[in-house]
């Protein structure tokens, strides 16, 4: 009987118990995930990765499409296909031992778990600042990375890329993720309430300005992570943004490439 | 054209934030912003009133518009919101599932 390995990768207070055959790549998780590793016996959630030989004629730039089929999500991308029975909790996905098959994976999970919940994933930097967390949204290009590397010592960066927004009694928490950018640096594993989100432009002066509710909403759908061809989930994704817009000042941060920007987020 | 029946469709998500009617298509996630025009005839696209009706009714009675502008404009608004699947157009009143019966 062959041994399986397990670890439970904890995003937000969610852990993912992922099992697999082979050490070599539980390895690679434990060392891309550190600091991302929750209690086996705590996860609801369940994936087995069954690793596969790169083929020559894997269409590696498929995009993503993710689809419900009896009420089992299908995802599938060039390098991965993937189901996730979200009444078991549980799922299956076929993958090389590519790191970023397994990351997308996740990613796409935890988008269809928050959608849920009224929260999402938000292309966005984060960092906690005097125990309140900013966002910094925008798309590729925009100041993402930016920003996240001209922050002071004592903000904690949650993500230079995707940020983990999560629907509470009190409002809305944002939460460290390893999923990185350019800088390539994992966020801390840890939370705060979300004070403020930044559409972020670059240009020749540091200032915040208001932009209007619609194109507050507007951008965050634009940036939000969804890939589900599914009617119920985008009336939710839309509902979770005008909710969201409702309680969270989105402002635009334009910002020149140097530290004294932080000066603007207390 | 005008003579069509108009219902909007229930695979959307509608919702009216600082005074402006914002939807989104819940099959291919395009987002709309409605004016105060497009806001009067979604609201009245109830599948039964013909959208020449809807135009003299909901349009040229409560705004200043030139009652051909505003047949104009509304076949425009029709037509590219029928093409994204968020108004259901059809020459007989709409009863399908697919359409809502109220706002």
């Amino acid at each position: 009987m062959n041994a399986v390995h397990e670890i439970a990768v904890e995003i937000g207070g969610t852990p993912i118990l992922l099992r697999t055959a082979d050490l070599s790549f539980r390895e690679m998780l434990a060392g891309r995930y550190a600091g991302f590793i929750g209690s086996s016996q705590n996860s609801r959630f369940e994936l087995n990765v069954n690793l596969i030989t790169p083929a020559a004629n894997t269409a590696s730039d498929e995009d993503v499409r993710v689809d419900v089929t009896n009420g089992v999500w299908q995802l599938r991308r060039g390098d991965f296909r993937a189901q996730w029975d979200p009444h078991s909790g549980r799922g299956d996905v076929r993958q090389t031992a590519s790191p970023y098959s397994i990351d997308a994976v996740l990613r796409i999970l935890h988008s269809l778990l928050l959608a849920k919940e009224g929260g999402f994933l938000l292309h966005a930097a984060s960092a906690i600042r005097n125990d309140r967390a900013f966002l910094f949204s925008g798309v590729s290009g925009a100041g993402k990375t930016t920003i996240s590397s001209l922050a002071p010592q004592d903000a904690k960066l949650l993500t230079d890329e995707i940020s983990y927004i999560r629907k509470t009694a009190d409002g809305y928490i944002a939460c460290g993720t390893p999923f990185t950018g350019e800088l390539a640096r994992v966020g801390e594993n840890c939370s705060a309430p979300v004070q403020a989100v930044f559409l972020l432009a670059q240009g020749p002066e540091n200032r915040i300005d208001p932009v209007s509710t619609v194109e507050a909403v507007r951008c965050l759908l634009r940036n939000t992570l969804f890939f589900a061809n599914d009617p119920d989930l985008v009336k939710l994704v839309f509902r979770s943004a005008c909710e969201f817009v409702d309680k969270i000042p989105v402002q635009r941060l334009t910002f020149v490439p140097d530290s004294r920007v932080w000066d603007l987020i207390q | 054209m005008s003579d069509r029946f108009i219902a909007r469709s229930t695979a959307i998500a509608a919702r009216m934030i600082g005074g402006e009617m914002m939807v989104m298509s819940a099959s291919d996630s395009t987002f709309f912003t409605l004016n105060e025009v497009a806001t009067a005839i979604w609201q009245a696209a109830d599948g039964r009133t013909r959208l020449s009706e809807i135009v003299s009714q909901s349009v040229c009675n409560q705004f200043d518009i030139e009652p051909d502008i505003a047949r104009a404009d509304a076949e425009h608004f029709v037509d590219e919101l029928s093409q994204h699947g968020i108004l259901i157009v059809s020459d007989q009143p709409v009863t399908s599932p697919d359409a809502v019966e109220g706002l």
